[in-house]
């Protein structure tokens, strides 16, 4: 008994430095090198001469602070497709409402520098010959207001689509077609001018941030800071919250939803505070990514968008944290690299890809990963359990 | 001038000081079982495109019973724990738990709240929980959001799973996943998770399915432990099973109460040798 009290005390109190053999247990390892990186990029940077071979271009951190945001919109895709099974084909119109969130603060900063000089309106508003700023521009040029939003709008989106969604216990193919259907709407609904979004060119030519010259070094890489910061953050509460009992339900809802809901859980609930957080992670994700690229359109919204996120989880391995982290930084990576060597083929190595993963690293490669270390560590692992029976041993057959 | 003194009369009854509004009345009340009757099922009618599953049905459990029901596939024993448990809206009737609880206007968690536990005719255990993590999830505890993300196992807590684990003789599995279980072991996890959750009525579909001659026996000598405590409404097909169980046996037939008594008196009950006995002979 005491044995058994001691054993989840050590287990609850050291799981973020231990978590061995746990996918996504590595948490103090994995923020230690992510933030390494971090400090040694912006370093490189800002430190080193442009003829040094370890110099970093501005432009590799600038992509590097993009790779972070994406992995960030994979933490939050996972946390509800990996963990709780709901799979949500329209993340991507949470992260472009967060960008726009952002974007919409940005576009009040340039002022009077904008083409034609209006000291309030952006330019598509002159341009459409409008006289006053819309109701909903009103307050995001205070920066904590926009940050408010970039939480907020796309926070409550989530909660009523997903109360009435799980409400009406909509799941499975039908709640993905649902979440596809309003990233498309949204599609639509921001090309359109009169919405007071700039149609289709989106809110663009920003030119600083709380006063920063977005196009200068320093900003960049501070920029790329916050985004590893923040991704260090989400990943750790994230693993933190999958730790608790809550996240154990999520994961029992996942795997048996009327049970829980016999044993007294309102399945629901659960589902919508995951839906409404997993949102705002994205969201947040969105927000840092604006800046860093210095642009935000309605193709972001765009349905494929959200398709695209769900492979790099896959990929990576869903239900661990740090494969759609790894996933998302892997295959963005590529594309990348692709893209520069044939633009035309990126669509369709991402589907083999996609086929690929599915039939032969149904766990990804973390799922690999962990098969190999088993491989290869196994006489030592033996001896281990022995001495502690461990919850972690037992979860690392699950997934 | 009386609709006005009706009014004025009303209105004074309203505002009675002795008295809660109903709607301010906490919703959580004790079981009322002061006429020693737990459950209460009354004229239950239920039709699935016209099939009649549940065809007027009136059943009465004492408190701290033990009672099993039998009957023939189709004779509505799993859809009329599906109608208890909130999982499927009868068409007519009443369900009452204790004198107080309407069962029909509650929702599953509400219900399970309430202290109905319910095992499945299929073993349904969380697969990629520990055992251990599925008896934790099956606590009496404040299950809402918020209490559940800052939940710590209290010590009384964890006393109670090891019990459990005892009772259920799953103490060496306790760090084995769920998943891993044989089809026995499974049912005995999804009665342990009934257990530690400390359910004033079970209702248990099937619980030997799939077991070893020696496994069942030890289901039923649990089973009979539990009555008297707990209630315990067990619905089973292997009738040697629920001979050396049953002190009332009720036989549902096409929806139906056909006969309720004995194991004896059931077994020579005319109509019942009829349609569900005399089949098997």
């Amino acid at each position: 008994m005491s044995q058994s009290l001691s054993s989840i005390a050590r287990f609850s109190a050291s799981d973020l430095f231990k978590g061995k053999g746990q996918p996504g247990g590595r948490v103090a390892p994995f923020v230690a090198i992510l933030l390494a990186v971090t400090v040694l990029a912006s370093a490189a940077n800002l430190l080193l001469p442009e003829s040094s071979p370890f110099y970093v271009s501005t432009y590799t951190i600038t992509l590097l602070g993009k790779y972070l945001s994406y992995a960030m919109l994979a933490l939050a895709v996972d946390v509800i497709w990996g963990y709780c099974g709901i799979l949500s084909l329209g993340h991507g119109a949470f992260f472009a409402l967060g960008g726009y969130a952002m974007g919409m603060y940005l576009m009040r900063q340039i002022g009077d520098r904008g083409v034609y000089g209006h000291p309030e309106l952006p330019d598509f508003m002159v341009f459409l010959d409008w006289s006053e700023l819309p109701w909903y521009w009103l307050g995001m040029d205070q920066f904590w207001f926009a940050m408010l939003m970039v939480l907020a709008v796309p926070g409550l989106l989530a909660y009523i689509f997903g109360w009435l969604a799980f409400r009406s216990r909509v799941t499975g193919v039908y709640l993905s077609i649902m979440t596809q259907a309003l990233t498309y709407a949204l599609l639509l609904a921001f090309f359109r001018n009169e919405m007071g979004f700039g149609g289709n060119n989106g809110l663009t030519d920003f030119k600083d941030i709380l006063g920063f010259d977005l196009q200068s070094d320093t900003t960049r890489v501070a920029l790329f800071a916050i985004t590893a910061l923040m991704l260090a953050l989400t990943f750790i509460t994230s693993h933190w919250i999958m730790q608790s009992r809550l996240g154990k339900v999520v994961v029992a809802i996942r795997d048996g939803e009327a049970r829980a809901r016999f044993l007294g859980y309102r399945t629901d609930n659960f589902k919508v505070w995951l839906f409404v957080y997993s949102a705002m992670i994205a969201a947040i994700a969105g927000a840092l990514y604006v800046p860093q690229v210095g642009i935000i359109n309605p193709g972001e919204f765009s349905p494929i968008n959200s398709i695209e996120i769900v492979i790099w989880v896959a990929v990576g391995g869903r239900g661990t944290l740090i494969g759609a982290i790894v996933g998302a930084l892997l295959v963005n990576y590529a594309k990348t690299r692709f893209t520069a060597i044939m633009p035309d083929g990126w669509l369709f190595a991402l589907g083999a890809l996609f086929v690929l993963v599915t039939l032969f690293l149904p766990k990804g490669l973390v799922g690999v990963y962990d098969q190999l270390k088993a491989h290869f560590a196994q006489p030592q692992s033996k001896s281990d359990e022995s001495s502690t029976p461990h919850q972690e041993s037992a979860k690392e057959a699950s997934v | 001038m009386s609709a006005l003194e009706n009014l004025t009369a009303e209105g004074k009854e309203l505002l009675r000081r002795d008295q809660v509004w109903p709607f301010l009345m906490p919703k959580q009340q004790a079981v009322d079982v002061s006429h020693q009757v737990i459950l209460y099922v009354e004229g239950l009618n239920l039709s699935f495109d016209g099939f009649k599953a549940l065809n007027d049905l009136n059943l009465y459990i004492n408190d701290g019973e033990l009672r099993c029901l039998i009957g023939a596939n189709g004779a509505g024993k799993t859809t009329l724990m599906d109608v208890i448990t909130g999982k499927t809206q009868c068409d007519s009737g009443t369900v009452y738990f204790g004198q107080n609880h309407n069962l029909l206007e509650r929702s599953e968690p509400e219900i399970a709240e309430l202290g109905i536990g319910r095992k499945f005719q299929k073993p349904t255990v969380f697969e990629a929980h520990t055992v251990f993590d599925n008896l934790e999830l099956s606590l009496k505890t404040n299950k809402g959001v918020m209490p559940t993300l800052l939940a710590r196992l209290t010590p009384t807590q964890l006393d109670r799973i090891d019990q459990v684990l005892e009772i259920i003789g799953l103490k060496e599995q306790r760090f084995m996943l769920a998943g891993a279980l044989s089809h026995g072991q499974k049912q005995w996890l999804e009665i342990g998770m009934l257990l530690v959750s400390e359910p004033r009525l079970l209702l248990i579909d099937e619980p030997v399915a799939g077991m070893t001659a020696q496994e069942t026996e030890r289901t039923a000598e649990l089973l009979t432990s539990l009555a008297g405590e707990h209630t315990v409404i067990v619905v089973e097909h292997d009738m040697e099973f629920v001979r050396s169980i049953a002190r009332t046996v009720t036989v549902l037939h096409q929806g139906s109460v056909l006969a309720e008594g004995t194991m004896d008196q059931v077994q020579n009950n005319k109509d019942v040798i009829e349609v569900y006995l005399g089949e098997e002979a």
